[in-house]
C-alpha cells in the first residue's frame, strides 16, 4: 500500500497495461514527450517507445477514429481527449462507430478501446473545462462509461477497462486528480497523500466494472453519486448530522442496480448528485429506475441535486457547483418531507 | 459613385454546367491519350510528381490495346478473370435491383459504369491486408472470391445473413476477405483505415490498409483528419477517392470547390495523389500496384482518385433524372469499363463476340442459381428470418442484465 495522487494512480495503471500487454497503445494531444498536460502519461514514451506512446495533432476525431482503426487490427488503444469538453469533433466515431462495431459486424470486428477524458469543473476552467457528459455517454448502447472517485478506483477501473473488450469511455474528475474535494473551495486542498483514500493497493490492483462501493452506511437516507460529488456528498452526511447512506456508482453503465435498490428498500429515500447539468442527465436515470424498482419503499421523493440547466460559468463557478450547503439542504429537506 | 467597399459582395453557388433537359458537352474537358502519362519511381519525391494530380492515368485506347509506361502488369488470363469479375457484379446488381422492386429487400445500391474500380484494385492487394469500403466496392468482395451466397443473404436480411440482419442491404463485412464492416455514416472509415495502417506499422507487420470515399465526402472532417494523420506517420494506407461525379443530386463541384481536382488534395499534406481513369481496369489496377507497393516498402500513403461516372440512381430510393440530363450517362467520355476490357481481349486475340455473348449468359445463369439457394432461406419479409432474440447479442461482448431484462420484455 502506497499513498499516491489519482494522477499517480492513473499514470501507474497505464503502465501496468502497457506493461503486461504489448497491444496497448496510449496517444492524444501531448502526451508524449511532455507527458499529458495533467501528467497522466508522464514517463511512458520513455519507457515503452514512441511507436507505443505519442503525441497526435490536435484532432479528436482523428484520435479516436484512427484508435477504432487500430482496435479493429488487434491493438488495445487506450486514448486521451485532453479535456471531456474537446471530444465532440469525436463524438461520431464514438457513437456510430465505436459503439456498434461488435453489433453491426455480427462480433466479427470489435472495439476494444478505452478514450480518457479530465471531466468536471472546480477548477475555474468555464464552459470549455469543465463539463461532465457522462449522460451523452450513458445513452448509448455499446459504451461502458466509468467514473472513479478515488485513486485506488482510478488504478484498479483504469487496467479493468483497458482489458475490457469493448469501449469504454472513463471520465477521470480533474478536480479529484490531486486531492479529495469536498466542495468547500474557500478551504486548504488536502493532497490524497495525506488522505485516508489516497491508499492504492501495490502490484496489480483491479475493479471490476460494475460494482459500486459504499463510502459511507447509513440509515436515514440513501444518496447515489459519483466522481467528485461523493466526496461532496461525504462532508454534506458530515456537517448536516443526516446518517445518508453514500454509494458510489463507480460506473455508470454496466450499472449496479442491486446495491441502488438494496440501499433504498433500507433507507426509503433517495437523493442523487451529480455535477452535469440536471435535464435528461444521468440522474434521471437513477430516479426512474429508483421510482420503479423500490417504489413501495419510498417515504418521500427522489431528489436530484445537480448543476444548472446552464452553462458552465466563470466567475459563478460556485453558484453553479453543487456543494455541500446545497446538497445537505437536499439531506434535510428530504428527512423532512 | 460606389466606392470599392461599398460593391455589395455575391455568393459564389456553383452549379453544373448542364441539367435535365439540356445537352451535355464534355469537349472541353482535357482527357489526356491513353498511355500519355508517365509512371515515376515509388520511391520518388512527392513534390516532383504533383502534375499526376492533375491529369488522368490511361492504358487503354480506343482499339482496346494497352499502351504506355502503366500497361503489362496483367496475363491474359488475369485479364480475363478481371472482366469476369465485371460482369459478375453487373448480373448480380441487375439481379438485386429487381429484387428490391419485389419487395423482396428495403433498398440496394449498385456499381453501374465503376465496376472496374473496386474489382480491379482487389487484385493489387494480398491476402491479409484490409479495405475500408463504403457502400459501392462489392467489387472487392466479388474478385477476392467471397461467396455471393452470403453477400445475397446479407440484401436479404435472412437467417443466413453473416451480420443477423442488423444492417442495412449491401452493408457488408468480412474480415477475412479484407473488407471492413460499412458504416452509413459517410467519410467515418477514411480515419481508420489509417488507424490500421498505423497497427500494422506498429506491431511490425506486412500488411497495408485501403481507405474508400466518394466525391462528396471528401468535404467531411474525417477525410481531412485521415490525410493528417496518415502524412504525419507516414500510414502504410492507400487512401482512395472515387470521384463519380455525383453525391446523390449534387455535383463534384460543391464538394470540390475551388481545389483542380480532389486528387489535389493530398498536396497540403505532401502526400503523393494520382488521378486515373476509374473506367480502365488495367490503369485502376496498375495504380493500384504503384500505391501498394509504396506502402509496404514504407514510403508512407497515396492519395488516388478514380475518375468515373455513377451511370445509375445513388440508391433504388434515388431518381437520377430529377437533377441531370437523361443522356448524360452516354457522353460520358470515358465509357464503360466491361465493354473496354471486352475489347482489350478481342484486341488481345483470346475473346471474341460470341464468347462473350455466352460470357454473359454464364454468368446470368450463376447469378440465378445463387438467387434461388439465397431465397430459399429467405428473403426480407419472408422465409427463415435472423430471431429477434438476437437483436440483443453483440451490443456487448456478454449480455449485460438491462439487456437481459428487455429481452424478456420483448417475449424473448
Amino acid at each position: 500500500m502506497a499513498k499516491m495522487t489519482m494522477i499517480e494512480a492513473i499514470q501507474g495503471a497505464l503502465d501496468i497495461a502497457m506493461g503486461e500487454d504489448e497491444r496497448v497503445v496510449v496517444f492524444g494531444e501531448d502526451v508524449g514527450y511532455f507527458g499529458g498536460v495533467f501528467r497522466c502519461t508522464a514517463g511512458l514514451q520513455k519507457k515503452y517507445g514512441r511507436t507505443r506512446c505519442f503525441d497526435t495533432p490536435i484532432s479528436e476525431l482523428g484520435i479516436v477514429g484512427s484508435a477504432i482503426g487500430m482496435a479493429a487490427y488487434g491493438l488495445k488503444p487506450c486514448v486521451e481527449i485532453q479535456f471531456a469538453d474537446y471530444m465532440y469533433p469525436a463524438y461520431d466515431q464514438i457513437v456510430s462507430e465505436a459503439a456498434r462495431l461488435r453489433y453491426r459486424s455480427a462480433g466479427e470486428f470489435t472495439c476494444p478501446i478505452v478514450v480518457r477524458m479530465p471531466t468536471g469543473g472546480g477548477i475555474y476552467g468555464a464552459q470549455t473545462h469543465s463539463q461532465s457528459p457522462e449522460a451523452l455517454f450513458t445513452h448509448v448502447s455499446g459504451l461502458k462509461t466509468v467514473v472513479p472517485s478515488t485513486p485506488a478506483d482510478a488504478r484498479g477501473l483504469l487496467i479493468e477497462a483497458i482489458r475490457d473488450p469493448d469501449p469504454v469511455i472513463f471520465l477521470e474528475p480533474k478536480r479529484l486528480y490531486n486531492g479529495p474535494f469536498d466542495g468547500h473551495h474557500d478551504r486548504a486542498v488536502v493532497s490524497w497523500t495525506k488522505h485516508e483514500l489516497g491508499e492504492v493497493p501495490d502490484g496489480i490492483h483491479v475493479v471490476p466494472l460494475g460494482k459500486a462501493v459504499t463510502r459511507r452506511q447509513g440509515g436515514d437516507l440513501t444518496v447515489l453519486a459519483y466522481g467528485t460529488m461523493v466526496h461532496v456528498a461525504l462532508a454534506a452526511a458530515k456537517e448536516t448530522g443526516v446518517d445518508a447512506e453514500i454509494i458510489d456508482l463507480r460506473t455508470l453503465q454496466p450499472l449496479d442496480t442491486e446495491a441502488i435498490y438494496a440501499s433504498v428498500r433500507k433507507t426509503g429515500r433517495c437523493v442523487i448528485v451529480h455535477e452535469a447539468t440536471l435535464t435528461s442527465g444521468f440522474g434521471a436515470e437513477l430516479a426512474a429506475l429508483v421510482q420503479r424498482n423500490c417504489f413501495y419503499s419510498l417515504e418521500a421523493p427522489v431528489r436530484r441535486i445537480t448543476g444548472w440547466d446552464t452553462p458552465y460559468p466563470h466567475a459563478q463557478e460556485w453558484d453553479y457547483f453543487p456543494g455541500p450547503t446545497r446538497v445537505g439542504s437536499a439531506f434535510t429537506e428530504t428527512m423532512e418531507a | 459613385m460606389m466606392t470599392g467597399e461599398n460593391v455589395p459582395l455575391s455568393l459564389h453557388v456553383p452549379e453544373p454546367e448542364w441539367r435535365p433537359g439540356d445537352t451535355p458537352d464534355y469537349s472541353g474537358i482535357d482527357i489526356p491519350k491513353a498511355g500519355s502519362v508517365r509512371r515515376p519511381e515509388v520511391d520518388e519525391d512527392p513534390q516532383t510528381m504533383r502534375e499526376l494530380a492533375f491529369t488522368i492515368i490511361r492504358v487503354l485506347n480506343r482499339r482496346g490495346e494497352a499502351v504506355g509506361p502503366w500497361a503489362g502488369e496483367l496475363s491474359d488470363d488475369d485479364v480475363a478473370a478481371g472482366l469476369r469479375h465485371m460482369m459478375l457484379l453487373r448480373a448480380y446488381d441487375a439481379r438485386m435491383m429487381m429484387a428490391q422492386r419485389q419487395g423482396k429487400t428495403s433498398f440496394y445500391m449498385q456499381h453501374l459504369g465503376e465496376e472496374a474500380i473496386g474489382c480491379a484494385f482487389r487484385k493489387a492487394l494480398l491476402p491479409g491486408d484490409m479495405n475500408f469500403p463504403t457502400y459501392r466496392q462489392a467489387g472487392l468482395l466479388i474478385a477476392s472470391g467471397y461467396p455471393m451466397l452470403k453477400m445475397m443473404c446479407q440484401v436479404y436480411s435472412n437467417e443466413g445473413d453473416p451480420v443477423h440482419g442488423r444492417q442495412l442491404p449491401v452493408f457488408y463485412s468480412s474480415k477475412e476477405h479484407g473488407f471492413f464492416s460499412i458504416s452509413g455514416n459517410l467519410a467515418t472509415q477514411y480515419i481508420q483505415a489509417v488507424g490500421w495502417a498505423m497497427a500494422s506499422a506498429i506491431s511490425r507487420d506486412t500488411k497495408i490498409a485501403a481507405g474508400w470515399i466518394g466525391d462528396g465526402s471528401t468535404a467531411e472532417s474525417d477525410f481531412h483528419a485521415a490525410l493528417v494523420f496518415a502524412s504525419t506517420y507516414k500510414a502504410p494506407v492507400i487512401l482512395n477517392i472515387v470521384n463519380n461525379q455525383w453525391a446523390i443530386s449534387t455535383f463534384q463541384g460543391i464538394a470540390r470547390g475551388g481545389s483542380g481536382t480532389f486528387a489535389a488534395r493530398g498536396h497540403g499534406f505532401g502526400i503523393p495523389a494520382l488521378r486515373v481513369d476509374g473506367n480502365d481496369y488495367l490503369a485502376v489496377h496498375a495504380v493500384a500496384k504503384w500505391a501498394a507497393e509504396r506502402a509496404r516498402r514504407n514510403l508512407g500513403p497515396t492519395i488516388v482518385e478514380y475518375v468515373t461516372y455513377r451511370a445509375g440512381g445513388h440508391s433504388t430510393s434515388d431518381d437520377p433524372a430529377a437533377y441531370r440530363p437523361k443522356r448524360e450517362s452516354e457522353a460520358w467520355p470515358l465509357g464503360d469499363p466491361i465493354l473496354r476490357m471486352k475489347a482489350h481481349l478481342i484486341a488481345l486475340g483470346v475473346w471474341s463476340e460470341e464468347r462473350h455473348k455466352q460470357a454473359e449468359a454464364e454468368v446470368k445463369d450463376e447469378v440465378v442459381a445463387v438467387q434461388k439457394e439465397a431465397e430459399a432461406i429467405g428473403t426480407l419479409h419472408d422465409g427463415r428470418r435472423p430471431s429477434p432474440r438476437d437483436m440483443f447479442e453483440d451490443v456487448y461482448a456478454d449480455l449485460p442484465p438491462h439487456l437481459v431484462l428487455q429481452r424478456q420484455e420483448a417475449g424473448y
